[in-house]
């Protein structure tokens, strides 16, 4: 049994007005199969209106799709009933793009981090401080940063806040919305190594929702292309990406930057000196 | 190469301070560049390292009560460090224009496009209206935007972040400027947008011989664009050299720990043509 499966999933948003024949209704998922094994990363790629996130969130149960089912560890989380829900929302986290909006800028980094703690766990105080000590230690912070406040961290800082809160509760899939994108180079790869290493240590699995095709190839172990709501490709191997005849693949393919001056197709192209 | 004419753009010892209540803080020291007339000097560094107090220091557009700027700044022999505002406003937009990172925030929401490029225009030649919208719509087609006319009468926020990329892009070479500076023009946009913007900067730079700052932690579009780099770290260029030497054979620690940290792609020679 797959960890996450995901059945025929449609979904519209309606554009509702006073007059009920003037309603509109924009498809945004449309029939989308596919499954997550255990301990494995999916990435999806997608230009932005493609619908990666509306997918993100259905998945997270926040949006109940119109039609289709998600099945997370064999129960249908939209009509599971209240506790089973509970206990499946413990294994089921996010880490979102905007970091600083992700977190409530009044809580220090130790409370942000103890929040799913004190509402899962039966914890005494100081374990739960020594909990919280530990997490931040494996997403390379340290003690120094429990009383600080967000916006004492940086932008790659308070990601990895982020990610420890994500995962204080041992989960068992994390669903990583644009979670790099908006860091720089430099921090972007310290996350991803951190993912990964994670990803090994807890055997996670991710859901990782970019547009970025390079940070998607890095971490990834199967790959997805959503374009319009539709699940146009999806590669069991990574690298079939990249020897794919779709079109709309191969338009992002050409829209990737060079990665060393000599495969560019802008500038100059010869050498200067 | 290397006259004195084709440098339109020389930076001598540059050093900005922070004032602050407990003291002064360096922000950059000791930059010294130039900028050639057709060439693009790529600058990057992570964030924060002060390479938009760099280029925001060219223009002149640190607040004085806050910072000092030492150094000397030449355009075409006339020293910009210490103008008044009066004649920097004449330079700003005519001879240096600015391409900001984020297109949504760079113009004004309550005034159409036409209206913001017009006035561009016109507060930099003495033409009238018609004469400026006709050179909007020039430009506009220059960079592929489809039905300028119409466009001119839309608001920021009915254009997409690539479309009103292309916009200023658009405002930016219309009245010809020697230098274009660059800051961080992709990191909002979407990727699939990303190579086509680029492509327009490099069409400005190709017809009117603009020299460009192309501002980046992106070492993609670096490799893309730049004929020479500067590697900037904790406020000072460490490193500064040809764009196809610095991505062969880096010297400063710090930069090979950049080019270290691009997610290595699966590079075949065979992956390559297909790309």
């Amino acid at each position: 049994m797959s960890l996450l499966q995901v059945n025929e999933v449609t979904h519209s948003y309606e554009n509702r007005t006073f007059f009920k024949w003037k309603n509109r209704s924009r498809k945004v998922l449309s029939d989308i199969t596919f499954s997550i094994e255990e301990g494995t990363c999916l990435g999806i790629l997608g230009t932005s209106g493609a619908g990666k996130s509306t997918l993100g969130k259905v998945l997270l149960g926040l949006q109940k799709p119109q039609y289709g089912q998600i099945l997370f560890q064999g129960h249908d989380i939209y009509n599971a009933d209240k506790h089973i829900r509970q206990k499946l929302r413990r294994d089921l986290q996010v880490v979102f793009q905007d970091s600083h909006s992700a977190v409530n800028p009044r809580m220090t980094a130790e409370r942000i981090i103890a929040e799913p703690l004190e509402n899962y766990e039966k914890l005494t105080l100081d374990e739960q401080k020594r909990a919280v000590i530990e997490l931040l230690e494996k997403v390379g912070l340290g003690e120094k940063d429990l009383k600080k406040y967000p916006h004492q961290f940086s932008g790659g800082q308070l990601q990895r806040v982020n990610i420890a809160r994500a995962i204080a509760l041992k989960p068992k899939l994390i669903v990583l919305d644009e979670s790099v994108s908006s860091l720089d180079m430099v921090t972007q790869t310290l996350i991803l190594e951190l993912l990964r290493e994670l990803k090994e240590d807890f055997g996670l699995s991710y859901f990782f929702i970019t547009h970025d095709i390079k940070a998607a190839y890095t971490i990834s172990d199967t790959l997805g292309v959503l374009e319009k709501g539709e699940l146009i490709e999806h590669y069991n191997s990574k690298k079939d990406f990249f020897t794919s005849e779709h079109p709309i693949v191969k338009e992002m393919r050409s829209s990737m930057l060079a990665e060393h001056p000599r495969f560019r197709s802008i500038g100059t192209r010869n050498s200067t000196l | 190469m290397g006259t004195e004419e084709s440098k339109v753009l020389q930076v001598r010892d540059l050093h900005v301070q922070l004032k602050t209540k407990n003291g002064v803080t360096d922000l950059i020291q000791d930059i010294n560049f130039e900028l050639k007339t057709g060439k693009i000097l790529g600058l990057i560094g992570e964030s924060g390292c002060g390479k938009t107090i760099t280029s925001m220091s060219i223009l002149q557009l640190l607040n004085p009560k806050e910072t000092t700027i030492e150094g000397s700044i030449m355009l075409k022999g006339q020293e910009l460090n210490g103008l008044v505002e009066k004649e920097m406003r004449k330079i700003r937009g005519k001879d240096i224009a600015f391409i900001m990172q984020n297109p949504m925030n760079a113009f004004t929401p309550v005034f159409t496009i036409g209206h913001q490029f017009v006035e561009t225009i016109r507060s930099h030649t003495n033409w009238n209206k018609k004469q400026a919208t006709e050179l909007a719509i020039e430009a506009m087609k220059q960079v592929n935007l489809p039905d300028p006319d119409k466009l001119l009468k839309y608001y920021p926020f009915q254009l997409s972040g690539g479309m009103l990329q292309r916009v200023m892009i658009a405002i930016a070479a219309s009245l010809h400027p020697a230098i274009i500076i660059a800051d961080e023009p992709t990191t909002a946009l979407d990727v699939n947008n990303q190579k086509k913007v680029l492509r327009h900067l490099d069409k400005v730079r190709s017809e009117y011989g603009s020299a460009i700052l192309l501002i980046s932690h992106d070492l993609g579009v670096i490799a893309e664009l730049a004929d020479e780099v500067a590697v900037m770290q904790h406020g000072k260029i460490v490193e500064k050299a040809d764009v196809f030497q610095l991505f062969d054979a880096p010297k400063h620690e710090y930069t090979k720990k950049l080019l270290n940290a691009r997610s290595t792609l699966y590079l075949d020679e065979p992956v390559i043509n297909l790309i």
